[in-house]
């Protein structure tokens, strides 16, 4: 029975280290390759020997995707292609290849130069691995091989997100990676077709959350950054360079603008600028908005936001300042936090979800007082903020995306295992469609039925339908025919078109049966007798006396003889072919009985 | 399948092709060479345009003095200029049920097709074929609109009256289907029925037929499509190029084991190559910018001056021109410039890479940064502060009927310092220049056009095996004006099939196949009747002849046979060896067994279990079909 198996190595029943392996029609497929934010050890990347112990990754592996730029869906990129070896086709969005290895090489920075690990990914790997890369637009079908192709959809989320449909014949996944089911203030909403997989995995951050709408959060954010600021206050906001960050951005411009307020506001590390260029360049990726508008004022020059410099921090007075990265765990952003949190007129906002372990999930789940390095204890009197400006789809734009693409089942990854059972729940009931949630390593196996498609001739079709009966949509109807496959293309013929293609010669077989009857009249006589008996008994049958003598039923050809020996007896030679060997058969059956008497 | 052919432009096509019972229109290109026979729409009341005399007739009847005037010995219509517009009449356009546009070029008389013939379907194009696409319209429609005509001829069209007239009028053909330029609002009201695509997509219409649009390479966005059932494959190609310039290189795998191959959009200068133009263009601008002349290029707003743009980029400070301004007059010059740079993805690889430093693709951006390069939407306004001489002036419209070139061509025409330099290859730039007459100004031709030649096309054809190639009748023999170069037509075997404006070509397709799914299970066995205790009629016994049985091959090896038989109990088993093959006799049984190379009859007392026996072991040695 063919099957689609699926075994998270990450994201199953959590989030970060997103990283699902998909079997599909003979096929394997992996997708994401991410890192986890809440580890520093090993278990920050998937677990690649779980694929294979010793084989060559590229041996097992048809593709990788990578579904967008955050590093906890392509953190572990180089690490997997280089250190453990992958030399097949990865396939990502122009935005996400473009944007990717400079968030991959932040990373590795900030890994080996300020925490100094050793035996971590090079910058030439990094390099290495970007030109396994292979840009996919969108809704543009590739072919990865004769079999196997996948297709982008948008995903909103961040520039250059997308969901990826895999498809082999008529068995097809669909893995949404993160995405937004409506449009902010620089991306569109998510959007797909009614395309029914067998299997979508979605992610499922915002499992249980029917986030109140979009402005309310918006004016919320305004007036607690306003009022801080007013009382002199610094405001921190940590976000990743992209994504987010160029959101925010856009809002709080135009708020200083309408409030012609004067209070700094800068943007850390020198990846601001440059991040903002891609979003200008990649203007079609954007929603509707600002692509309509770009021409005249594009919305990524800001004139508010100046660049962060270091020696910022202690100034007096109120600042806001976006500073990289978003969880507070390592870099710029941790190091204004540590200088600030003293302050209670101070505020931290965190605009996005935080991994565990994290300094961001600590203070947000409550904790005031941080053990730092060197048993340190930070205090944290500053306020804290949590706004969910993350782009993710709610409950409720979950259940959106599954009404759209209207999947057999359904498996949910990046989500947390209490909230995922509930939505699980959700989708059962109703959407009436089965749900999983596999944890890490744990395997689901989905039985399909995929339907066979051949070429029929067009010769053997017209025969068939002269049979009568044109063919019913979508309801199985036997015929017979010969299948002739070649090179994974399928062709039914008939039988005698498949002979001829394959130079083979017909072989005839053909019995004829003696039948033995009592019976002193002349052989025309008794033939003219079979061919009146054979008349009323067959009547949908072609029944015909031929000048000759001999009589035919359809093609079987039956002939009266007199054996010289005994004039009372009579033979009647009844012969056909193997093809009527029903007809002639039953034939020889019904003459051994005798013939009726004669009328007199 | 048919094509029903609706333009005679071999550039700008407008077919429509049935294909398993959908109709598409491939294209929908609008042959604006009838303007060549209007007066130019001046921007700027001229005098010299506004006193040409009237023309009458050699009897001196001049009742068409206000419609038509002369001009250096030509006749020119005085009226809002009109469009010669696909046929409308060869089909009812209101039953195509898609549109396929292949480049902005061949888009132009969309709001003709989408909002006056009752048209209801979806129009499918890239991104940057519609943005781009747009702002070609609504260039059109500017240079139109800003300039009202009072004046709307229409008697010369009369055909008892243009037998009269003198050449080039009295030639023009289908001049009852020319029209006048169609509104913004039609322009809006067509685009929003488009649906954007990208390269590579499959889309499915109606179950039935699948569409997907192959890259060009020769503008941004421009796309070659294939449409295709199961069993069944149209290639379209149109405007294609297999020179590097901007866009993205043309897909040519993807056209492979098309049944036909519509072929159209070929060069329309085959004899000039586009290097070579491109050099002579510099250097004309050179020479005439060094003696304090004026440079005039007519273009469209897009497409071959970013490449012209680029030369100049790194031909201005080699050749120490570095100080003259470069102005690109267009009330679509910004959005033309600022859309070149957001469309990497559609984009020759070695700009795309430049997007991920990230840089602008185009080095055009720092010609504008660095005030090199200054754009305006017309000359009224900010230019006329700016404007510097000597200059160059990139503006539309190529054609030289209206668009801020008319005002230029007066205003340089009278000085032999100043130069034209035409680069579209679309207008003839003698008829274009013919109401400008007598000119002092000099007048460069150096056409570019990146579009297949024969030689490529030729090359293409043996790369991608076509069965059979349809195109315009135009390249199956070589050009009117160089009748000798029989290089420059399709050669092909078998012959290209040709069309020319209104005709339908019946398509040379054999469908053999049907596509059909098959169950993975064997099929139920047929349902044996159970013996009811009813009495049974003879005839119910009869069997169905409906039920096939399968063919038979291969050949029976007369020992093996034998020892089966044996081996299966049967004795007394004697060979006799005929003229094709063998016999076999059972003696005890009294039957015998014929054995041929191709058949095999087996002749036996009505002894059913025996013949059954026999059937099965003949059978062993055969192959069931």
């Amino acid at each position: 029975m063919p099957e689609i198996r699926v075994t998270p190595l990450g994201a199953g029943q959590d989030v970060g280290r997103s990283c699902i392996l998909v079997s599909i029609a003979g096929k394997n497929v992996m997708l994401d390759c991410g890192m986890h934010m809440g580890f520093n050890d090993d278990r920050r990347f998937p677990d690649f020997s779980y694929i294979t112990q010793n084989g060559r990754l590229t041996d097992f592996l048809d593709c990788v995707i990578i579904s967008h730029f955050h590093l906890d869906h392509c953190g572990a990129l180089p690490y997997f292609s280089e250190m453990v070896g992958y030399d097949g086709p990865i396939y990502m969005t122009h935005p996400t290849q473009a944007i990717c290895p400079i968030l991959l090489e932040d990373y590795r920075k900030i890994a080996v130069d300020k925490k100094g690990e050793a035996n971590f990914f090079t910058s030439q790997m990094i390099k290495d691995c970007m030109k396994k890369v292979v840009a996919v637009h969108l809704h543009q079908t590739v072919q990865v091989d004769d079999e196997l192709e996948i297709k982008a959809y948008y995903a909103g989320h961040v520039l250059g997100a997308a969901m990826f449909q895999i498809k082999v014949g008529s068995e097809s996944v669909v893995y949404t990676g993160d995405y937004n089911m409506t449009p902010d203030r620089h991306l569109g909403a998510a959007w797909i077709d009614k395309c029914r997989p067998n299997l979508l995995i979605t992610e499922s951050t915002y499992a249980t959350t029917i986030r109140d709408s979009k402005r309310c959060r918006e004016r919320d954010f305004l007036k607690k950054v306003h009022e801080t600021v007013e009382r002199g206050g610094k405001v921190l906001i940590p976000v990743f360079a992209l994504g987010r960050a160029q959101e925010l951005c856009i809002l709080l411009e135009t708020f200083w603008e309408r409030m012609n307020l004067k209070v700094p506001i800068y943007f850390s590390t020198g990846l601001t600028e440059k991040a903002n260029h891609y979003y200008k360049l990649f203007i079609p990726w954007t929603n509707q908005k600002i692509r309509k508008t770009f021409v005249q004022r594009n919305m990524f020059e800001f004139k508010h936001i100046k660049a962060f410099d270091r020696a910022f921090a202690d100034n007096p007075g109120p600042m806001v300042v976006f500073a990289t990265p978003g969880m507070l765990h390592a870099g710029q952003s941790l190091q204004i936090f540590r200088k600030w949190a003293g302050n209670e007129k101070n505020m931290v906002i965190m605009p996005g979800y935080c991994v565990q372990g994290t300094v961001g999930h600590k203070i947000l789940s409550g904790q005031r007082k941080l053990e730092m390095e060197g048993r340190q204890v930070l205090e944290v009197k500053m306020q804290v903020e949590y706004m969910s400006f993350s782009a993710h789809a709610d409950a409720k734009g979950i259940m959106q995306l599954v009404g759209q693409a209207e999947p057999e089942s359904v498996l949910l990854v990046h989500g947390e295992a209490k909230k995922m059972e509930f939505l699980k729940q959700k989708i059962e009931q109703e959407l009436r469609v089965s749900c999983y949630m596999p944890a890490n390593g744990e395997t689901v196996t989905l039985p399909t039925s995929p339907s066979i498609p051949v070429g029929i001739s067009l010769g053997l079709l017209k025969r068939e339908m002269a049979q009568g009966l044109l063919p019913e949509a979508k309801k199985p109807r036997l015929l017979h025919g010969t299948l002739i496959m070649k090179d994974s293309n399928f062709r039914l013929v008939s039988s005698e078109q498949a002979l001829k293609e394959l130079g083979l010669a017909e072989h005839q077989l053909r019995f004829t049966c003696r039948v033995h009857l009592h019976d002193t009249r002349k052989e025309q006589e008794m033939a003219l007798r079979v061919y009146s008996h054979l008349k009323s008994v067959l009547k949908d049958h072609c029944v015909q006396h031929l000048p000759d003598g001999s009589v035919t039923v359809e093609s079987i050809l039956i002939q009266a003889a007199a054996p010289s020996e005994d004039p009372g007896t009579k033979v009647l030679l009844v012969s056909w072919t193997y093809q009527d060997e029903e007809l002639g058969s039953f034939l020889t059956s019904l003459l051994k009985k005798g013939l009726p008497q004669a009328p007199s | 399948m048919k094509l029903y052919c609706l333009s005679g432009h071999p550039t700008l096509p407008c077919n429509v092709l049935k294909f398993k019972s959908t109709t598409i229109m491939l294209d929908c290109g609008l042959d604006m060479t009838s303007t060549l026979n209007f007066l130019p729409l001046p921007l700027v009341q001229s005098p010299r345009l506004s006193s040409l005399p009237g023309w009458s007739l050699k009897d001196g009847n001049a009742f068409l003095d206000k419609e038509l005037k002369e001009c250096s010995g030509h006749v020119f219509v005085d009226s809002v200029p009109e469009f010669c517009l696909p046929e409308t009449e060869l089909i009812d356009l209101s039953t195509v049920d898609v549109i396929l546009i292949s480049n902005y070029h061949c888009m132009m008389a969309l709001p003709y097709i989408t909002e006056h013939t009752g048209f209801t379907g979806t129009v499918y194009a890239t991104e940057p074929t519609v943005q781009i696409g747009r702002l070609l319209m609504e260039e059109l429609v500017n240079f139109i609109e800003r300039v009202p005509k009072a004046q709307s001829a229409s008697l010369w069209k009369n055909k008892d009256i243009q037998r009269l007239l003198p050449s080039p009028l009295k030639d023009a053909v289908e001049v009852s289907t020319w029209r006048r330029c169609y509104t913004m609002q039609e322009v809006n009201s067509a685009l929003s029925k488009i649906q954007l695509v990208g390269y590579s997509q499959k889309i499915e219409l109606f179950g039935a037929v699948q569409v997907t649009p192959l890259s060009s390479g020769y503008a941004l966005g421009s796309s070659n499509w294939i449409i295709q059932s199961h069993y069944e494959k149209v290639s379209y190609v149109s405007g294609s190029s297999l020179l590097t310039t901007h866009p993205q290189p043309m897909d040519q795998a993807s056209l492979k084991n098309s049944d036909v191959l519509v072929l159209t959009g070929l060069t329309q200068i085959p004899t000039a190559n586009p290097d070579g133009m491109v050099g002579e263009f510099c250097s004309n601008l050179a020479l005439t910018v060094r003696n304090g002349g004026n440079v005039l290029v007519p273009c469209y707003p897009s497409g071959v001056i970013y490449d012209l743009l680029e030369c100049l980029y790194q031909y201005i400070d080699s050749a120490g021109l570095s100080s003259v301004p470069l102005y690109f007059i267009s009330p679509v010059a910004n959005s033309s410039l600022e859309f070149s740079q957001i469309f990497a993805e559609w984009l020759c690889h070695n700009k795309q890479s430049k997007v991920y430093l990230p840089e602008p693709p185009f080095p055009h951006a720092e010609l504008i940064q660095t005030n090199k390069l200054k754009h305006y939407p017309s000359i009224h306004g900010d230019f006329s502060n700016d404007f510097r001489q000597p200059c160059v002036v990139f503006t539309g419209h190529p054609s030289l009927r209206f668009g801020d070139v008319v005002h230029f061509m007066e205003l340089w025409g009278k000085s032999s310092l100043n130069t034209v330099i035409f680069t579209e290859p679309d207008f003839s730039y003698l008829e274009a220049l013919a109401p400008y007459q007598p000119l002092a100004m000099k007048c460069i031709y150096c056409p570019i056009d990146t579009r297949l030649n024969f030689i490529q096309v030729s090359k293409l054809l043996k790369e991608v095996q076509p069965l059979h190639v349809v195109c315009p009748e135009q390249y199956t023999q070589p050009p009117p004006a160089q009748s000798h170069r029989m290089d420059l037509m399709i050669d092909c075997q078998p012959p290209a099939m040709s069309y020319r404006r209104a005709e339908v070509l019946a398509l040379p397709f054999k469908r053999r196949y049907e596509k059909i799914e098959i169950m993975p299970e064997p099929p139920p066995r047929p349902a044996q009747p159970t013996s009811g205790k009813k009495r049974k009629r003879v005839s119910d016994d009869v069997p169905d002849c409906k039920v096939l049985k399968p063919l038979l091959s291969g050949s029976i090896p007369v020992e093996q046979f034998v020892q089966t038989l044996e081996k299966h109990g049967f004795s007394d088993i004697k060979v006799e060896d005929t003229a094709k093959g063998h016999i076999v006799l059972l003696q005890e049984a009294e039957t015998l067994i014929q054995i041929e190379e191709d058949s095999t009859h087996i002749i036996c007392d009505n002894d059913e279990m025996l013949r059954v026996r026999l059937r099965d072991l003949v059978l062993k040695f055969l192959q069931k079909f």
